[in-house]
């Protein structure tokens, strides 16, 4: 072959760079190595060499994430392919568009337990919008644009291409695919927002709440809350679809949702729900979820409506559309009891002012610029960012929400760091978290990305697991302590080239944080904390929002220090 | 043992016309299984249109988990349509191969009700009959209920398939004119009637 006919290999390259794809996640392997190959022939799309294809596909995500453009990532068959499961379960959980490429054997060698053969589609048919295996490499391109179309248009998702290695060699003839529309997103229907806007002006104490359906729609949400004067709530997934300067915002709601929030539901007339799909952690016990209101659910995903909660008013489409629309003809509601109790209820926050994870998270999380981007990991350091950072825009805050990945976090800084290398991308995780996808320290150095600053919260624990336990298991600390095994995490980083600062106490933090964001390069800052800190308010599993515990309860044997609880989880 | 009667458990009788491409129907039944769906019967079949293929399941549950697993099944990208056949006339039919135990004794007996059924005999044995039986279900019930006495030594059934009634096709028009498989789109039209009917959830989409 010579460099300019084409293969199937080449017209993915084609494919990809036809639809302004710029940059992709990946790891080679033997059965994607014809597409490695022609990569050097397509000098115009970046690939970021990940140390673990989990880190390349929640890379792509963070990608995804922050720009709302899809995220491309690669793998080959098998081993690499199953790599990607746990990122496509994540991405489809949080309406992420992905489009994950691998490779697999040989058609002639597929179903008959070939080397490094995985079913890839059988696999992860529950967990990816769609997918594909393609069996003619004509049909290549068209599957691309087919894929791009379907992880972007309507709700977003993951969907995965599986090419075998004879179709990436196979000689390829055709044009390469242009890319498909996006299709159109249905209207919602006059009466639904007539509807909507009659129960509205009828409320006495309406709330909103937005999800991460919102996040594209966050001026017309804004405009809408002004103009009717409601307040809004954000969930974990929403947070930046409102100002949180606003005097109308009142935090998140769910399991460590703010009192304001939580209180709110619990309390409301009226709620309107904008792109959101009620998750248990954000509803708690559905029968005792706002109780006494009538719901509006505007969602573009016809399943959502009604899947959980009883709706009163369902309105399907474009949450901009929508919010637009029920914005038309408002006028702001008087509801000065409503506005007082709200304000009551939100003077009722708990700054952290003594030294633990919420400390530690306040100080980093108050250094955020507007455009910063955020990502977590999972855990209590990740429910602490979201109940203290404040965000002015969406698409500023990257976590795992519905799956909750641990280890999403790092690598989705990297891929939203390398998205807008114009900003810092901040990343918070825990010691266990950090752990689980570390080695993408090794991706920072590669490419020499300077913006990726990351903060590991030490309390050598699984701290949320630690808490559950704390509170539900009589404090029976089984299999939670890290501690004793933990690496040196500056020189962990050190040994990948990235600066490293830490701090061990308040008095330190100040100092470290400097040094630590004032480094021209991405660099790590470990911020060791008390073991036993819990993240409060705290709404049980399985209780409803009213039922919320607001503050740290005490510790039957106050004072329980380090050695102590290192002592009993070894005991145990 | 009978389950305890539920008063919301009705079975539904839907089709789907869904493209005839790879793994369409696992992915159709791992929805159903991951939600906790459960079909009581599915039948499939190509169509007089190349490329689609029409499913009938029925599914029991109450109205609400049919319209749940109903609106998921419209999100998969292989779904054409789907079609709630409570809402309109509709015809339906189920094959069933019975085989019955005979003796010289019983045999005219069983003979006879077979012929009132106009079920075929499509086997003869020493010591059995075969025999085939088509019609609603209410039919094959009575049927198998009827030869029960005789001893009912196997049976198999298809499972239901249905067509709406009338001249009324069920598959759009523009599915029948473009031709290629490739162009079809869902039709992710919330059929309207069956939000009416439903009752739960106001027709507002
Ligand atoms: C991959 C994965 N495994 C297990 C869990 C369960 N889990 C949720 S939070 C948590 C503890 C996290 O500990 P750490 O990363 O140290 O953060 P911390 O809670 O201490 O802030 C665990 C184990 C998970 N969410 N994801």
């Amino acid at each position: 072959m010579t460099q300019t006919e084409l293969n199937g290999a080449k017209a993915l390259w084609a494919a990809l760079s036809a639809h302004g794809i710029s940059t992709v996640f990946g790891y080679p392997g033997g059965a994607i190595m014809p597409v490695y190959d022609a990569l050097t022939f397509y000098p115009e799309v970046r690939h970021v060499l990940a140390r673990h294809e989990q880190g390349a596909i929640h890379a792509a995500e963070g990608w995804a994430k922050a720009t709302g453009e899809i995220g491309v990532c690669i793998a080959t068959s098998g081993p690499g392919a199953t790599n990607l499961v746990t990122g496509l379960a994540d991405a489809m959980l949080d309406s992420v568009p992905i489009l994950a490429i691998t490779g697999n054997v040989a058609r002639h060698l597929m179903g008959t337990d070939a080397f490094q053969e995985a079913d890839i589609t059988g696999i992860t048919l529950p967990v990816t919008k769609h997918n594909y295996v393609v069996r003619d490499v004509e049909e290549l391109p068209r599957v691309i644009a087919e894929a791009i179309r379907i992880a972007r248009s309507g709700r977003p998702g993951p969907v995965l291409v599986d090419i075998p290695k004879d179709i990436q060699l196979a000689p390829y003839h055709g044009e390469i695919a242009v890319p498909h529309a996006r299709p159109e997103i249905p209207a919602p229907k006059p009466e639904a927002i007539e509807k909507a806007r009659e129960l509205l002006q009828s409320a006495k104490k309406p709330v909103i709440m937005v999800g991460g359906g919102s996040l594209d729609a966050a001026a017309e949400i804004t405009a809408l809350a002004r103009a009717w004067d409601i307040p809004v709530i954000t969930t974990l997934m929403g947070l930046g679809s409102f100002p949180s300067s606003d005097p109308l915002w009142l935090g998140m709601p769910g399991m460590h949702g703010s009192v304001a929030a939580n209180r709110a539901i619990s309390e409301a007339d009226v709620l309107l729900g904008i792109g959101l799909r009620f998750d248990d952690r954000v509803t708690g016990r559905v029968n005792g979820f706002a109780p006494n209101a009538s719901i509006i659910h505007v969602d573009l995903d016809a399943a959502e409506i009604g899947k959980i909660v009883r709706t009163h008013v369902p309105v399907r489409g474009d949450a901009r559309v929508a919010a637009g629309l029920l914005a038309e003809g408002a006028q702001k509601l008087d509801l000065p009891e409503w506005r007082e109790r709200v304000a009551e209820w939100k003077t009722r926050t708990q700054d952290p002012d003594h030294w633990g994870a919420g400390y530690a998270v306040k100080a980093v999380v108050d250094r955020l610029r507007p455009d910063d981007i955020l990502s977590s990991d999972v855990g209590q350091h990740q429910m602490l960012a979201a109940q203290l950072a404040r965000f002015e825009k969406p698409r500023r805050w990257i976590n795992s929400g519905g799956l909750g990945t641990m280890g999403f976090g790092f690598p989705a800084a990297i891929g939203a760091g390398m998205a807008e290398p114009g900003v810092r991308s901040i990343v918070v995780a825990g010691d266990g978290g950090f752990q689980m996808t570390a080695q993408e320290l090794a991706t920072l150095k590669k490419y020499d990305v300077r913006n990726v600053k990351i903060c590991i919260i030490n309390n050598s624990f699984l701290g949320m697991v630690r808490q559950w336990q704390e509170l539900f298991h009589e404090r029976r600390y089984s299999e939670v302590y890290l501690g004793d095994s933990n690496p040196d995490f500056l020189k962990l980083a050190d040994a990948y080239g990235v600066p490293a600062y830490r701090a061990d106490c308040a008095e330190e933090l100040p100092e470290a944080i400097d040094a630590w964001l004032n480094d021209p390069k991405s660099s790590l800052l470990e911020i060791v904390v008390p073991n036993e800190h819990g993240v409060f308010p705290m709404v049980p599993a399985g209780a409803s929002l009213s039922e919320m515990i607001e503050t740290e309860p005490p510790r039957p044997t106050p004072g329980i220090e380090k050695n102590e609880a290192a002592e009993e989880a070894k005991n145990a | 043992m009978t389950a305890p009667f539920d008063p919301g458990q009705k079975d539904h009788l839907v089709s789907a016309l869904v493209r005839d491409e790879p793994r369409v129907l696992t992915r159709i039944t791992s929805l159903f299984g991951r939600r906790g769906y459960n079909i009581r019967s599915l039948s499939v079949g190509s169509t007089e249109h190349p490329g689609l293929s029409r499913m009938t399941f029925v599914v029991t549950g109450d109205r609400g988990v049919v319209e749940q697993a109903m609106r998921q099944l419209e999100k998969l990208h292989d779904v054409v349509k789907i079609i709630d056949h409570s809402l309109e006339k509709f015809v339906d039919r189920e094959l069933v191969l019975v085989k019955v135990a005979i003796t010289p004794e019983s045999r005219v007996e069983v003979r006879q009700i077979a012929e009132d059924f106009r079920a075929r005999i499509v086997d003869v044995g020493r010591h059995a009959l075969t025999f085939e039986v088509t019609g609603d279900e209410g039919k094959i019930t009575a049927f198998i209920e009827q030869m029960r006495p005789f001893g009912i030594i196997e049976t198999m059934r298809t499972g239901r398939v249905a067509l709406t009634r009338g001249s009324n096709a069920d598959i759009p028009s523009h599915v029948y004119h473009e031709g290629e498989t490739e162009t079809l789109r869902p039709v992710v039209e919330a059929a309207e009637a069956r939000e009416t009917q439903a009752g739960g959830v106001p027709n507002l989409f």
